[in-house]
């Protein structure tokens, strides 16, 4: 046992994590036999992978030193030698938990898929499995370049669930999705050269620690803020995540809320902050300007929406606009409570839409007029649906609730107008979803299809159950995440903060708010 | 000097050229359809050619008087020409004997032109270089027209005659030029000559530009392009492949050391132009194929396209340049065969097809050539984890390092553009609604579909070597 243990402890972590799921997929390429056969060995293939892969990826959370800033569970190989570019993979508090995130979701969208989709099943599968070692790869890679790849990695898959297994205008929104981040990351890459030019690497850590010549940082970091803006996705180029969520297969856009769109704030604070920090106080302006936008607008937008899906994708962009706020705010607080938003808007948005596709399974429409008095026939589901909603409007004692919180507190140390503003959004956030909950749940059970609509089976209950829990645990007991993150924000704003100058001066009432949500 | 120790560094193409005369000798003389045993003694010629090039490496030296160099740099070019010709080769064959094309002159044509291309990528002076040009050349002419009964194939053939024929006169006036004011036809001469007191000259300068411009037409940059779809389209499609990768890949070696040769101290003239066509044909390429409805014509503005990216390498002037155009060249020698062999394998009840259409719903009824197809057109579009993803890479990282940073991101944007229309096949094959499935491709065609797809992500996971190669081949080149 001893031997294997060894055995176990010698493995490098990060790259287990990461391409476990490809393994899957060669096992699900050898699967023969008839069509049925294929289709539901594939489906337990792909769940007994992610599954695993989730329970591997907790020694991650529990083997972490929340002590330290520095990078841990390190990796590295050469790859590319002539420009001292290599395959390094680490891990800090501010990347954990998105690990974390992403393997936590992958089982749960097998399962959501699991009657869902009846056509190339195979195929979705590996397209999973792929999207999923891209994803957790681009959370741990300490490279520029392999940064890049796995950034740009996640098109592919996204693309063909979208195209291939989606609905409504799928080919539009695959090919909106595909070129809008393309477009963003291609300037991306440019920055990224022009980095290397100067730095001499491109290696995250070392050039975290290069102080590029501030009339360059301007160009770099439009460079970066191209790609990133649409990522997360900001006011004006956010058109293509309505389009992308509504015709996407559900476990489709359960990802692309809960980990595609947080790839954008992470890239913010890998490397936007901390490499180009003048550049980053000099455009906060914008930013606010831009997240305030968002939030007001698109929750209003969000208000008339007559489709779930689109109000929720709607709603996605104004929550996301609170995550750049608190992620320009430069303070402790916002930057937290950004980290801790994304995490939660992970989880909450991912169950939202699953809860659509509860009910898109039964009726096949997203139409909200169609449904209501849900909560007479189908009361586990009227439940699961009301944790999620006052999640996402932002009700104490859920996830929902700290982030927010801590993003308000952050920008009011900051700005109080933008703090005022954005505030804003908690109101409007709780109107477009209290309205949708009541028109979906409440009120007289007339129509006889609806009426006919069963409650959660056993297995959505196993999807929804560790999503409420997960909902709960961070809501009342938030510092079990923020301790995480603690020490590498802490080194973040050491690096940011010189350049913040006067912007960083910590109020006492804030600080007073920190201890009473961190126990600190 | 004697004649015997030059032969040894011409080995590869003594072998081609006996080897040839024996087939043709071969071809006549048997009263049977040869075409298939000629295919495959023309493949074991260029097969023996390269292995003499890989197992006894020629030492670095110059032959027949100066006319002829060989190094590292000309040996990798040499190596990529004769794989691509081969493995073309290979797939002519069953090709050939399906559209009655079968003739034994195909694949002795085949050899002649290689031949000429092994000459163009040694040349060391403008004479030789000529004569590998145009041997070259010529056969492409009539490898282009080969289906004779064909409409399409003949004007294909008469409209690159016609415009090949211009580019040369092109490329021996300015060669000319060059002479007049230089005072010789040597490379190394004319590198001396260059350094010193000629540099600047503007008879010398309107030479390379006549230079490059008929180069430029051999390898299909824009503005000399306007060849290039026709002949694809009309040449045979197993032709249409050879032309594709061996051709462009000896005419690129060729620029290479025309430039960063004789010329290489007047980088600061001969930049602008190379930045300008660079710049063209990948907008060009990437903008003109969107609209295409074949896929052999798509393939012309891709190849277009990405001669541009390769030329983005030359531009940068540099040896870290040159290595990335090598290691771009590789990549794109087997992304274009393994397309290529998935057109190939486009066959409806023994009939070929090559609209983009009838690729629609592959993934279904032919799930292995549409996943080869995805992932070659992914690496086209150079997106990670393809291997066209460091191919661009390094060219652009070049670029950069030469400070042509607005070039760097013109191309970046331009292969934005691009990705759309490499997306689209992918859309057709995997989103659309299935048609008649396609026959079951022959056993050579399955082999270079799977090998290329497997290389695209092979080589992205372990560039290491492959670079280290191209990086030599580079210094040879450069000498520093």
């Amino acid at each position: 046992m001893t031997a294997l243990a060894n055995f176990l402890n010698d493995l490098p972590i990060l790259s287990v994590v990461t391409f476990l799921p490809l393994i899957g997929v060669a096992i699900i390429l050898s699967i023969r036999g008839e069509e049925e056969v294929v289709a539901q060995q594939s489906r337990q293939v792909a769940l007994l992978v992610t599954v695993t892969t989730f329970l591997i990826s907790l020694n991650l959370w529990f083997g972490f030193d929340t002590s330290t800033a520095a990078f841990q569970f390190e990796e590295k190989v050469d790859w590319l030698p002539e420009y001292k570019i290599a395959y390094r993979m680490g891990l800090d508090g501010i990347s954990m938990p998105f690990v974390l995130l992403s393997t936590f979701l992958m089982p749960l969208c097998v399962l959501a898929s699991w009657h869902a989709i009846e056509k190339m099943v195979r195929e979705y599968m590996i397209a999973f499995l792929i999207l999923e070692t891209m994803m957790v790869g681009m959370f741990c890679a300490l490279d520029m370049v392999l940064f890049y790849v796995f950034f740009e990695g996640v098109l592919i898959p996204m693309f063909l669930i979208i195209g291939v297994w989606g609905g409504g205008r799928r080919v539009y929104s695959a090919f909106k999705f595909f070129l809008y981040t393309l477009a963003g990351s291609v300037l991306l890459l440019v920055a990224m050269l022009a980095m290397y030019i100067q730095a001499g690497t491109t290696d995250i850590p070392a050039m975290m620690a290069t102080e590029f010549p501030v009339a360059m940082q301007y160009w770099l970091w439009l460079g970066m803020f191209a790609s990133f803006a649409v990522k997360v996705p900001m006011w004006p180029v956010h058109t293509w995540l309505p389009d992308a969520h509504v015709d996407a297969p559900t476990a489709g856009s359960v990802i692309l809320a809960g980990v595609l769109l947080k790839m954008g704030g992470y890239g913010f604070l890998r490397m936007s902050l901390p490499m180009l920090p003048e550049a980053s106080v000099y455009f906060t302006p914008l930013i606010y300007t831009l997240s305030i936008v968002a939030v007001i607008y698109t929750s209003l937008v969000a208000l008339v929406q007559e489709d779930m899906k689109k109000l929720i994708a709607y709603s996605s962009v104004a929550h996301m606009g609170f995550v750049t706020v608190g992620i320009f705010t430069g303070t402790k607080q916002g930057i937290e409570g950004a980290i801790f938003q994304m995490l939660s808007h992970g989880v909450v948005s991912g169950a939202l839409f699953l809860c659509v596709g509860v009910v898109y399974d039964r009726l096949h429409t997203r139409d909200i007029n169609r449904y209501g008095g849900l909560v007479n026939n189908m009361p586990k589901y009227a439940f699961v649906f009301m944790v999620m909603m006052l999640a996402s409007v932002g009700l104490p004692g859920t996830s929902g609730f700290v982030g927010e919180f801590l993003v308000l507190t952050g920008a009011f140390k900051v700005d109080t107008w933008v703090s005022l503003l954005t505030a804003t959004g908690v109101i409007l956030g709780a109107t477009y979803m209290l309205y949708l909950y009541r028109r979906v749940v409440y009120g007289e059970l007339t129509k006889d299809d609806v009426r006919a609509m069963a409650d959660l089976e056993p297995r959505e209950v196993a999807i929804f159950a560790p999503l409420v829990l997960a909902v709960m645990w961070m809501g009342i007991y938030p510092s079990a995440v923020l301790d995480v993150m603690n020490v590498s924000v802490d080194k973040l704003l050491e690096q940011y903060q010189p350049a913040a100058g006067a912007k960083a001066m910590l109020a006492p009432a804030a600080e007073q708010a920190m201890a009473w949500l961190g126990g600190r | 000097m004697t004649a015997l120790p030059a032969l040894s560094l011409v080995l590869p193409e003594v072998l081609l050229t006996v080897g040839a005369m024996a087939l043709l000798m071969i071809g006549v003389f048997k009263k049977k359809d040869s075409t298939s045993l000629l295919t495959g003694l023309a493949v074991l010629l260029m097969v023996a050619a390269g292995a003499s090039l890989v197992l006894d490496p020629p030492a670095a030296g110059t032959a027949f008087g100066g006319l002829f160099v060989v190094n590292e740099f000309t040996s990798f070019a040499k190596l990529m020409t004769l794989l691509g010709a081969g493995i073309a080769l290979v797939m002519i064959n069953s090709w050939a004997h399906t559209e009655g094309i079968a003739r034994f002159e195909l694949p002795i044509v085949v050899v002649f032109a290689t031949l000429g291309m092994l000459m163009m990528i040694s040349a060391n002076d403008f004479i030789a270089l000529y004569v590998g040009l145009e041997l070259q050349s010529l056969s492409l002419y009539v490898l282009a027209a080969f289906h004779r009964n064909n409409l399409r194939a003949t004007e294909a053939g008469v409209k690159y005659f016609v415009l090949g024929a211009l580019a040369s006169g092109l490329l021996l006036y300015g060669s000319s030029l060059v002479y007049g004011f230089g005072g010789t036809t040597s490379f190394a001469g004319l590198a001396t000559a260059m350094a010193s007191a000629e540099a600047g000259n503007v008879g010398v300068i309107i030479g390379i530009v006549f230079v490059i411009a008929g180069l430029a037409f051999k390898v299909s940059a824009v503005p000399f392009h306007m060849w290039t779809p026709d002949v694809y389209e009309g040449a045979p499609t197993p032709i249409t492949a050879f032309f594709s990768v061996a051709p462009k890949i000896a005419a690129l070696s060729l620029f290479l050391s025309v430039l960063m040769g004789p010329f290489a101290p007047m980088v600061a003239e001969w930049r602008q132009v190379i930045v300008l066509i660079a710049a063209l044909s990948m907008a060009w390429g990437a903008i003109a194929a969107i609209n295409q409805r074949n896929i052999k014509r798509l393939m012309a503005y891709s190849s277009i396209g990405h001669v541009g990216y390769a030329l983005v390498g030359l531009a940068a002037a540099s040896t870290e340049g040159a290595r990335g155009v090598m290691f771009y060249l590789f990549i794109y020698l087997f992304m274009n065969l393994g397309t290529f062999a998935c057109i190939l394998a486009m066959r409806v009840k023994g009939r070929a097809v090559e609209a983009i259409d009838d690729l629609s719903g592959m993934s279904k009824s032919n799930p292995g050539i549409a996943m080869a197809l995805a992932i070659l057109m992914f690496s086209m579009a150079g997106i990670p984890p393809m291997a066209g993803f460091l191919a661009k890479f390094y060219v652009f990282m070049a670029a950069v390092n030469a400070n042509l940073v607005p070039l760097a991101v013109f191309g970046l944007l331009a292969s934005a553009v691009g990705a759309f229309y490499y997306l689209r096949l992918i859309k057709i094959m995997y989103f659309d609604a299935p048609r008649d499935a396609f026959d079951k491709p022959d056993f050579s065609t399955r082999m270079v579909m799977a090998a290329s797809a497997s290389l695209m992500i092979v080589y992205f996971i372990v560039p290491a070597d492959l670079v280290s190669e191209a990086a030599s081949a580079a210094q040879a080149l450069t000498g520093r």
